[in-house]
């Protein structure tokens, strides 16, 4: 087993410690001779560590790579304070005494005290109860000046102060970290070069690190404040530099210190210390410790193939080429191995290294592959190309859910793109206007059967958010089904016949024509029995179930379709009631067999049938269009008339609105009745055509996008009002200022087929532009709100005793969600009991 | 959950009452009820979470997930009064960040069994709407020569609210000092007993308006409303405490959306409740579809150790164990530091360190502690 970092400690570094890491001391500020080498005891000390390629270090003889540096330390002329503690040492000189060090505080009094640092902080202790001295006023002046009633305290006689803190007394305190007076810097370690490498400009010219260049500064001031106290310099003189020293060594730790100026750069720009290195979304933790690299991966464009198993996905050759998976070598599979050599690093199906058993890696070439040939033998591994059927990881930028990273299967294929069946767009939430997704590709055994078993699509076909199907059909799939179960749809034998052979069934078909209905039982399990209603269902008062006069009723007995037309809520995604009750009856593999099969039927059937839609489908009837005519007259109308009234004060008002409100409630109530009007009117008088099959079998569209094509437009909003900005008192110039008509506040009456009046088309594009931007602001939101809840949750996990915990143990719930139930595998959150009372029955 | 102890008996409630309601429904025989029931058990096994799933992370998820698909519907509920109620997105942040003040605070107020009528419902409406003194004043003046100010007073609101003028002084006198307080007719008189200025003066007349003189404080709108044969009122602003003591109102069926406020009154149970009814009905009202129990871990989570915290910076994920953790999150050097002086130790207990120390996290198949040492076995 391999070695594991169990546990991480935190800590003060002591003087000692510092010194014990460093290999050099410091004391030089320029960094390179005339000749371009490190100076000795300079900042960029040669011992520092390595960063020029071809180089060894002179202290672990490790390269680039292997030597990760080594510390230096630097003597301060005179001790400063660490501005990140400025806050602990605050608390410290306020809750002990300046005489003798204890806890301003006795025994008795202690235990009553919780958080005794932030207690005695507060409470301002006049005398101290141990030796009587009297207490100074302590204050802080931000960001790092002591004051003792108003005198200042220098770094040095706060480390006095602190040192004579007692242990016990720290650990009172809840200071478990190391000694307070390592709070005061004396020597300050100098990081290796590898974190601060320098970078050689093409001119030859060398450009330093931030970090370098604040240390370069804080040795300069060192330098004359050390020399400024040798030769006795008044001490104004001193206490400036010594003040200095300060500024540039608390900007070394963190140059966004707010009350004193940031350090910049000869530019202007300001450095990015230790602080600004690690801070934030683009610092060390989040950009690199959190966010990890890795190779075996690729990305490329996307496009759709329905032709292809929802399980698959299709990869480019280049990237098959590229993309590879170590095999080791044994007796059985070595003329296996010998044929992927043979075929080298170009050809599809060959190899492109191999690792001998001591671990060294081989490129393999046109030149060398007849060598390799001879050399190769069991306990070699071989990184071959990808294959049909290996195991993929693939994904789509947001990944928002654990779905949005799904195992596949490789499929290599002659395209430059990788394709994927539409069904498992829903999941990535992608679309193929240019997306572009990312392949992985598991090495180890481990991986990939971690990958296949828990990862591939068919096992995540059911959403963890509902317990229902994520995946299912889309347009032309949904479309398809619809026309091919239609009542009135037969087909010739031939044509069923090679509509299955394409799917890959094959049946005999007695019969010289067949229904579409019944054709499609064929891709339905035998004992299968379903009832539901269909998304196209218009929901009559009374249901004639079987008997639906519109052939809406599905029913499906013993694997055969009944009645009723397949649509979006048999096989869609998120309602797609036959996958669910497949998925759930007879597993993950038969429900993808039967999307692999039932798309591919959809498709096939639409493009041998013929599917279009133009301009015409949403002529409607002059009747139709007179009613919507009048439906638009009548409501202006009394529109105007309640304007009238409410010019007068006589409207009804509502509880909790003003006058006003209450006229725009009226109003919009008014006019929204006009769209249900239009609505009505379309749905009867449009006949089946490409749009409205479409709109009814839930394959896209629908009846209120039609509404707005074919009748009108209607009211339109902003933030949920009719539109009221814009000039003063009105909307647009070309209305009187106070009109309250519904057209001068938005309200569009044409249709997008008749065309838009100026007017319209404006507010027609006020009301779009607010959807752009809600889009926009929404995404930000909802994305830091994701951050946060997973931040809170991610430790969660259920135990094998069934309860939940966090990481320190803390049970969260005691039943996981309650009743033990995972919504990912439940039926829509709960375990359909009917359906087994109803299997047993019938049994 | 895998015990080869676990019977029928120990499913949860609901599914056997589920069960049962189907035995009555379709009257199996005795040997299909026991084969239902095994099969019940059977799937409840198969169903039920397995250890290691990292039911926090897909619980988040599963909430942020849609809510990236909330629109801004905020014309929803057509026909019915508007309801100013904050929605979508931003009640969904407002709700984990457990903010103090809702943005808009809403109650919903049920009656007892025998006062369920509109005439009973329209009454408790006018006993807690909150009437300010300025809704009773036509007109006010400020005399600058006697440093007094007057107001005209509306009777009419006056005797809706049964109040008379006494009651009305009585009520005033409470909070006004230093004036003197004098009726005449219609007219109300604060004379002041000091020299002021003709700014203390509007200070204290806007003072005066803000006094409560009827109802509940903070419910400034009230709305009675039919549902389903029963008289609701709907109030805007909340206050539990008040309208619990109300002898019309039954307590058992008053709900408020300010979760501090159920937290204070009812207690972190009721809280926890009214985290989840919340959030599931935010989500509702979006019609989308989110397990609940993805929103009862949110509200276990919020509520776990007694007082409510919320997600985030100085909730939930400011209280981690782990070092790293927290630094990864938010306010990293902070954290840091802190760790330094109090010398913590950061046991890789969790993800997230583990993912940034390279190792596996345990969580998932990678949960498992168990080393097998095996025995090298002998060349043969």
């Amino acid at each position: 087993m391999e070695n594991k970092i169990t546990e991480i400690d935190f800590g003060i570094l002591s003087p000692a410690e510092i010194k014990k890491m460093a290999t050099v001391e410091i004391t030089r500020y320029d960094l390179y001779d005339r000749d371009g080498y490190p100076i000795e005891n300079g900042v960029m000390d040669s011992r520092l560590g390595v960063i020029d390629p071809g180089m060894r270090c002179r202290v672990c003889g490790g390269g680039v790579g292997t030597c990760f540096g080594h510390f230096g330390y630097m003597e301060l002329a005179r001790p400063v304070i660490h501005v990140r503690f400025v806050d602990t040492i605050y608390k410290l000189l306020r809750s002990t005494c300046e005489k003798c060090g204890r806890v301003l505080v006795d025994k008795e009094e202690l235990k009553d005290i919780m958080n005794p640092l932030y207690d005695l902080y507060l409470a301002k202790k006049k005398k101290c109860p141990h030796c009587g001295a009297k207490q100074r006023k302590i204050k802080l002046n931000k960001p790092y000046t002591f004051t003792a009633d108003g005198k200042k305290l220098t770094p040095l006689e706060i480390r006095e102060w602190l040192e004579k803190i007692p242990d016990e007394d720290l650990k009172m305190l809840g200071l478990n970290g190391g000694r307070p007076e390592w709070l005061i810097i004396t020597l300050l370690p100098i990081p290796p070069v590898t974190v601060r490498p320098s970078i050689t400009l093409e001119t030859g010219e060398r450009s330093e690190d931030d970090l370098t260049h604040k240390l370069v500064d804080i040795v300069k001031i060192n330098q004359r404040l050390r020399d400024n106290i040798m030769i006795g310099a008044p001490d104004f003189i001193i206490d400036d530099l010594w003040e200095l020293l300060q500024y540039h060594v608390s900007t070394y730790f963190d140059n966004n210190i707010s009350g004193i100026p940031q350090s910049r750069h000869r530019s202007g720009r300001a450095l990015r210390t230790l602080a600004q290195r690690l801070k934030g979304k683009e610092g060390r933790f989040r950009s690199n410790l959190s966010g990890k690299r890795v190779n075996f991966s690729s990305r490329t464009v996307i496009s759709p193939d329905p032709k292809i198993s929802i399980n698959e996905v299709g990869v480019p050759e280049v990237v098959a080429k590229e993309l590879t998976v170590p095999v080791k070598v044994t007796e059985r599979n070595l003329s296996f191995i010998k044929s992927l050599i043979r075929n080298g690093p170009n050809e599809l199906e060959g190899a492109n290294y191999i690792i001998r058993p001591d671990g060294r890696k081989k490129k393999i070439t046109e030149e060398n592959k007849d060598e390799i040939l001879e050399e190769v033998e069991p306990g070699y591994t071989v990184e071959r190309h990808l294959m049909n059927g290996d195991i993929s990881v693939f994904n789509r930028q947001p990944s928002l859910h654990r779905v949005s990273m799904m195992s596949h299967k490789v499929r290599i294929t002659p395209w430059k793109t990788f394709t994927l069946n539409p069904c498992v767009c829903a999941p990535y939430n992608a679309d193929f206007d240019g997306d572009e997704m990312n392949l992985h590709i598991p090495q180890t055994e481990e991986a990939q059967t971690e990958a296949e078993e828990l990862m591939l699509v068919e096992r995540n076909i059911r959403s963890p958010r509902f317990g229902g199907p994520l995946v299912g059909c889309i347009q032309d799939q949904i479309s398809g089904n619809y026309l091919l179960t239609k009542k009135e749809t037969v087909l010739s034998r031939e044509d069923a016949v090679q509509l299955l052979q394409n799917i890959g069934i094959e049946k005999k078909i007695e019969k010289d024509y067949i229904t579409g209905k019944e054709l499609f039982s064929y891709l339905l399990p035998d004992d299968l029995n379903v009832e539901f209603k269909s998304n196209a269902c218009i929901n009559c008062e009374k249901c004639d179930k079987e008997k639906c006069k519109y052939d809406l009723y599905v029913k499906i007995e013993n694997g055969k379709l009944k009645t009723g037309v397949i649509d979006a809520k048999a096989i869609g995604r998120e309602k797609g009631i036959l996958i669910d009750v497949i998925e759930k009856k007879y597993g993950p593999e038969k429900a993808r067999e039967f999307l692999d099969n039932v798309s591919r039927l959809g498709v096939d059937f639409i493009s041998r049938h013929g599917f279009t839609i133009g301009l015409s489908d949403v002529d409607v009837p002059k009747s139709a269009k007179r009613k919507i005519e009048k439906s638009i007259e009548a409501a202006e109308k009394e529109a105007m008339e309640l304007i009238k009234k409410f010019r007068k004060g006589d409207i009804e008002q509502f509880p909790g609105q003003t006058l006003k409100e209450s006229l725009e409630t009226h109003i919009m109530r008014t006019l929204r009745k006009v769209v249900e009007d239009a609505s009505e009117a379309i749905s009867e008088s449009l006949g089946e055509n490409g749009a409205v099959i479409m709109a009814r079998s839930g394959a896209r569209g629908s009846l209120l996008n039609l509404t707005q094509l074919a009748g009108c437009i209607g009211q339109q909003t902003i933030q949920g009002k009719r539109i009221q900005r814009g000039y003063k008192q009105r909307t647009l110039p070309h209305f009187r200022k106070g009109e309250l008509s519904p057209r001068a506040h938005g309200f569009v009456p044409s249709s997008f087929k008749d065309g838009l009046s100026p007017f319209e088309f404006f507010f027609d594009a006020m009301n779009g532009r607010e959807g752009l931007m809600d889009k926009s602001l929404r995404t930000r939101k909802s994305g830091y709100m994701e951050r946060r809840l997973v931040n809170a949750l991610q430790d969660l996990r259920v135990e094998y005793d069934g309860t939940v915990r966090d990481d320190s143990g803390m049970i969260i719930q005691f039943v996981s969600g309650e009743d033990g139930i995972d919504p990912a595998k439940s039926e829509w959150g709960s375990i359909n009991v009917e359906r087994i009372v109803k299997e047993e029955i019938s049994k | 959950m895998k015990e080869t102890t676990f019977t029928y008996e120990d499913l949860p409630l609901k599914i056997r009452e589920s069960v049962e309601e189907n035995f009555e429904k379709y009257k199996p025989t005795e040997a299909q009820k026991k084969r239902i029931k095994e099969r019940v058990l059977e799937l409840y096994k198969k169903i039920s979470y397995e250890p290691g799933e990292a039911i926090g992370i897909v619980g988040a998820q599963s909430i942020s997930e849609p809510a990236t698909q909330m629109t801004m519907r905020t014309y929803h509920a057509a026909g019915a009064v508007a309801k100013q109620v904050s929605l979508g997105l931003p009640r969904l942040i407002e709700i984990v960040d457990a903010r103090r003040e809702p943005s808009t605070p809403i109650m919903e107020i049920r009656l007892k069994r025998e006062y369920n009528d509109k005439e009973n419902a329209r009454r408790v409406a006018r006993k807690i709407k909150e009437t300010k003194f300025k809704d009773v004043v036509i007109e006010d003046v400020i005399d600058l020569v006697n440093s007094a100010i007057e107001f005209k007073i509306n009777f009419e609101i006056l005797n809706e609210l049964n109040l008379d003028k006494e009651s009305l002084l009585n009520i005033l006198k409470k909070y006004v000092k230093n004036y003197k307080l004098e009726m005449e007719d219609d007219i109300i008189k604060l004379t002041s007993q000091k020299d002021v200025t003709i700014r203390d003066l509007r200070r204290m007349k806007l003072k005066v308006f803000d006094i409560t003189i009827a109802g509940i404080k903070d419910i400034s709108y009230v709305i009675v409303m039919k549902k389903d044969d029963e008289w609701i009122v709907t109030t805007l602003g909340s206050n539990l405490r008040k309208v619990l003591k109300i002898k019309e109102v039954d307590p058992t069926r008053v709900f408020s959306n300010d979760i501090r406020e159920v937290e204070k009154v009812l207690g972190i149970e009721a809280a926890r409740n009214a985290i989840i009814n919340e959030l599931s009905k935010t989500l509702a009202d979006q019609s989308l579809d989110v397990d609940i129990r993805h929103l009862i871990l949110v509200g276990d989570i919020m509520t776990c150790d007694g007082t409510i915290k919320p997600i985030g910076r100085y909730g939930v994920s400011g209280e981690k164990r782990s070092v790293l953790a927290r630094a990864n999150f938010e306010t990293t050097v902070k954290h840091l530091t802190e760790a330094a002086i109090r010398g913590e130790k950061d046991r890789l207990d969790s993800i997230i360190e583990n993912v940034i120390v390279n190792q596996v996290a345990p969580i998932g198949t990678n949960m498992c502690e168990l080393v097998y040492k095996t025995k090298k076995r002998s060349k043969k």
